[in-house]
């Protein structure tokens, strides 16, 4: 009864948001305010459906139904409780029901804060949100339906995908998509002001926190997604510059650099047709990551489904969404002229290089990622693009791009008055190269060279972003909430580029073969193999190793990297054993049995590595702490609707 | 200077950072896609000499040989009407298997053997690189997917 009832509550969800879309749309571009009424009962209702359907597909999973072919595939008898609830989103046609429901959380969210916006815009943009979710729920319903039922039910299901089966990945994409669908919200707003044929200041404070929420789930989402490939993939690294990272990261640069020019729009009325194309772009490349990474395109660890007869959907739905979205910005673009001027070395320019540079790494990482699918549709051949590529076209705008944010927080706004302030400027960056010179030459040992400019830079960014705050508390100011999350993410960002730098540099790695008793010297650790013992958990076997770790004599901890055997799939996994040691981590992983007694290891020891994950959580707090700022609650719409008049062009 | 002066150098500028940056990312581009190429391929010499390169294919069943105790390992790669020997030290990924998709990157020597400097095989047993698949040849049916 249950996957019936899902499938009915997905059927009107899709009649639901087909009416939001209608009557958000057609109501305010119609004039007749009177349709304007049925928007939120439409809204609401559709959520309510949604939820119900999502509700069906959990407690399906959770009762083991494996007469539904989704969690026949997708489950087992043996699979713990909290994996089955994963495994709702463990395949293709659960995750699209969770995009769903998101974007139902958001959209309700949305509808709870109309209330201070005007009532035309605020239906339009619930309007394109029920037009963003009828096109799911259409492509969910058509091609992907989770709740198909298999006749004769299978016995027991094919378990899922035992690298699925980890804590952390049962939380990263729900946050990823928690980030991919906030980003519809600032489309939705840009869409709507572009058929007002209006954008004031007003509307960049509506739809900032908004965006900046989005961002910070997207940049925790993408932490996570790291986190776990670094100790469950087994082998070490936090980042491949893999097609599916990849496609998270496209939107992750947009929407940094959207929320840096949603600054500039809100201050200073400026950049108003770059921050729509922004707000655009940044969604259309949340839409191209959730499709590319389950349509199967990809040559990928992620493409579990491989169905090319979506593709077409797909394809049709991208160009409606994007296509529609980008035709509606070349007419209406135009209309929405900014008339503010700026000195050169004001705020405003530090901005505008920021999101050139954040482009151009877009870009960068965009030519890479689809560069093989281009060359293999268009007959060219098969070619790959790896780290070779990514790591110095990345590098070359991002490392000009922190010496920027560096110098860009003493700006003013406005003037170009950055000599007066030339003194912190200086100062921290002396001290920077100072801290850097001493980590590398005296801490580290040898080797200078772009090790010593990124570690100086990002110590310069740490400083430099601090002076600013710290002066204002001595001095007894207080501090707002958009101040402090900015503070934040900017030294974050610095120690982002620290840790990176680091591991990147000082990481010490071999893959050795040892028998049991033998040891391993490896950075200045001893690892000592005390042989394996066989393991039996609840839907796996295998064994697991024991490594005695020891530096100068001293012994420091006991690892156990495992090597399951997934019992339905037949899957062999690593599990590595990680111990954090003084900043560093101790990653031992355990290969295959050699024969003669003999086990491969793969040891390595990685310097600040979890500051690399650290960084972005700051980051992203920062963005909660900012998003969260008065000034965005109290900003209430007045009586009558905001005029052409008064933009930007105050002084 | 003028504000339209001011905003003219701007303007260039920015275009000529774009320029530099294109310009290095294609570079970069250039010297480090690697291209892919079938035991066929390499039999009738398309796989560029001393440059790295992405061999694909099956590994053939009972061709795996380990020393003993030690990491090197040599295994045959095949695309079921030529094959290539390939020579590797270090861990082998956990679904490599004989008889299973496989794909290594490294360079070709002057003695037909390929040496690998990274083996890879995709953490899921359903799933086979395209680029393998479409290279195996009429005699080949791959591997289905195993009935759970």
């Amino acid at each position: 009864m249950l996957p019936e009832l899902g499938h009915f509550a997905l059927i009107l969800a899709l009649l639901l948001a087909g009416l939001q879309a209608f009557f958000g749309l057609a109501a305010p571009a119609l004039g007749r305010d009177r349709w304007l009424a049925a928007v939120m009962p439409a809204t609401a209702g559709q959520a309510v459906m949604v939820a119900t359907a999502f509700a069906c597909l959990v407690a399906s999973f959770v009762r083991f139904d494996f007469s539904v072919a989704y969690v026949a595939q997708n489950s087992n008898s043996a699979l713990p409780l909290i994996y089955r609830i994963a495994a709702v989103w463990g395949a293709h046609e659960g995750s699209l029901l969770l995009w769903i429901v998101l974007l139902a959380c958001w959209t309700i969210a949305v509808a709870f804060g109309v209330s201070r916006l005007p009532p035309r815009f605020g239906a339009r943009v619930l309007g394109v949100l029920g037009l963003v979710s009828f096109g799911f729920l259409l492509f969910t319903l058509a091609t992907s339906n989770p709740f198909l039922r298999l006749d004769p039910a299978a016995p027991d299901g094919r378990d899922l995908n035992p690298l699925l089966q980890d804590p952390a990945l049962a939380l990263h994409p729900p946050l990823l998509y928690t980030g991919y669908v906030g980003f519809a919200v600032a489309f939705a707003f840009a869409i709507a002001a572009m058929l007002e044929g209006r954008l004031d200041q007003a509307w960049a404070r509506w739809t900032r926190p908004w965006t900046l929420a989005a961002w910070a789930f997207l940049s925790i989402g993408i932490a996570l997604g790291s986190w776990w490939a670094y100790y469950e993939l087994g082998w070490g690294g936090y980042w491949f510059w893999d097609p599916v990272e990849n496609a998270s990261f496209m939107p992750w640069l947009v929407g940094t650099a959207l929320i840096h020019s949603l600054a500039a729009t809100e201050k200073r009325g400026l950049f108003k047709s770059w921050t729509l194309l922004l707000a655009i772009v940044a969604f259309s490349l949340s839409l191209l990551g959730t499709f590319l990474v389950r349509s199967g395109v990809l040559v990928s660890v992620h493409s579990f489904a491989a169905d090319p007869a979506r593709g077409v959907f797909i394809l049709a739905f991208l160009v409606i969404m994007i296509g529609g979205a980008l035709a509606l910005y070349a007419w209406r673009a135009p209309l929405l002229k900014s008339n503010a001027g700026f000195e050169f070395a004001s705020r405003e320019s530090f901005l505008l290089f920021n999101n050139i540079l954040l482009v151009i790494a877009a870009a960068t990482v965009f030519g890479g990622t689809m560069a093989p699918l281009i060359s293999d549709a268009a007959g060219l051949g098969t070619l790959s693009v790896g780290p070779q590529y990514f790591n110095p076209t990345f590098l070359l705008p991002m490392l000009p791009l922190v010496a920027l944010v560096a110098i860009a927080v003493h700006s003013n706004w406005k003037r170009g008055r950055l000599p007066e302030r030339k003194r912190p400027v200086i100062v921290s960056g002396l001290v920077g190269l100072a801290i850097a010179l001493a980590l590398v030459l005296g801490y580290y040992g040898g080797r200078p060279g772009l090790a010593l400019v990124s570690l100086a830079l990002g110590a310069w960014l740490v400083l430099s972003s601090l002076v600013d705050p710290v002066d204002r508390l001595r001095r007894g100011l207080s501090l707002p909430r958009a101040i402090i999350g900015m503070t934040l993410a900017h030294v974050a960002l610095g120690v982002f580029v620290i840790a990176v730098t680091t591991v990147e540099t000082y990481t010490a790695e071999e893959d050795i073969a040892l028998a049991q008793g033998e040891t391993a010297h490896v950075g200045g650790y001893d690892f000592r193999f005390e042989g394996v013992a066989s393991i039996d958990g609840p839907n796996y076997d295998g064994v697991h190793g024991m490594v005695q770790v020891s530096r100068n004599g001293q012994p420091v901890v006991t690892l156990h990297p495992e090597k399951r055997r997934y019992l339905v799939q037949q899957s062999v996994m690593t599990e590595a054993g990680i111990a954090t040691q003084a900043g560093r981590d101790l990653f031992v992983a355990l290969g295959e049995d050699l024969g003669a007694g003999r086990w491969s290891l793969r040891i390595q020891i990685r310097p600040l590595i979890n500051y690399v994950w650290l960084a972005v959580a700051l980051m992203a707090l920062g963005g909660f702490l900012a998003a969260s700022d008065r000034r965005y609650r109290s900003a209430r719409a007045p009586a009558t609707e905001p005029g052409e008049a008064g933009q930007g062009s105050t002084a | 200077m003028t504000p339209r002066r001011r905003r003219l150098i701007l303007v260039l500028g920015i275009l000529a950072g774009v320029a530099i940056a294109g310009t290095l990312a294609l570079q970069a581009f250039r010297e480090n896609v690697m291209f892919f190429f079938d035991p066929s391929q390499v039999a009738q010499g398309e796989a560029p000499e001393g440059e790295r390169f992405r061999l694909g294919g099956m590994v053939e069943k009972g061709s795996v040989v380990r020393a003993p105790g030690s990491l090197q390992v040599q295994f045959i790669v095949t695309d079921f009407q030529r094959s290539v020997p390939v020579h590797y030290s270090g861990v082998l990924p956990d679904l490599f298997r004989e008889g299973q998709g496989v794909v290594a990157h490294g360079r070709l020597g002057t003695d037909g053997v390929f040496n690998a400097d990274e083996v890879l095989a995709k953490h899921d047993e359903k799933y086979m690189p395209p680029e393998v698949k479409r290279s195996l040849k009429p005699p080949a049916t791959p591997a289905a997917a195993p009935q759970g």
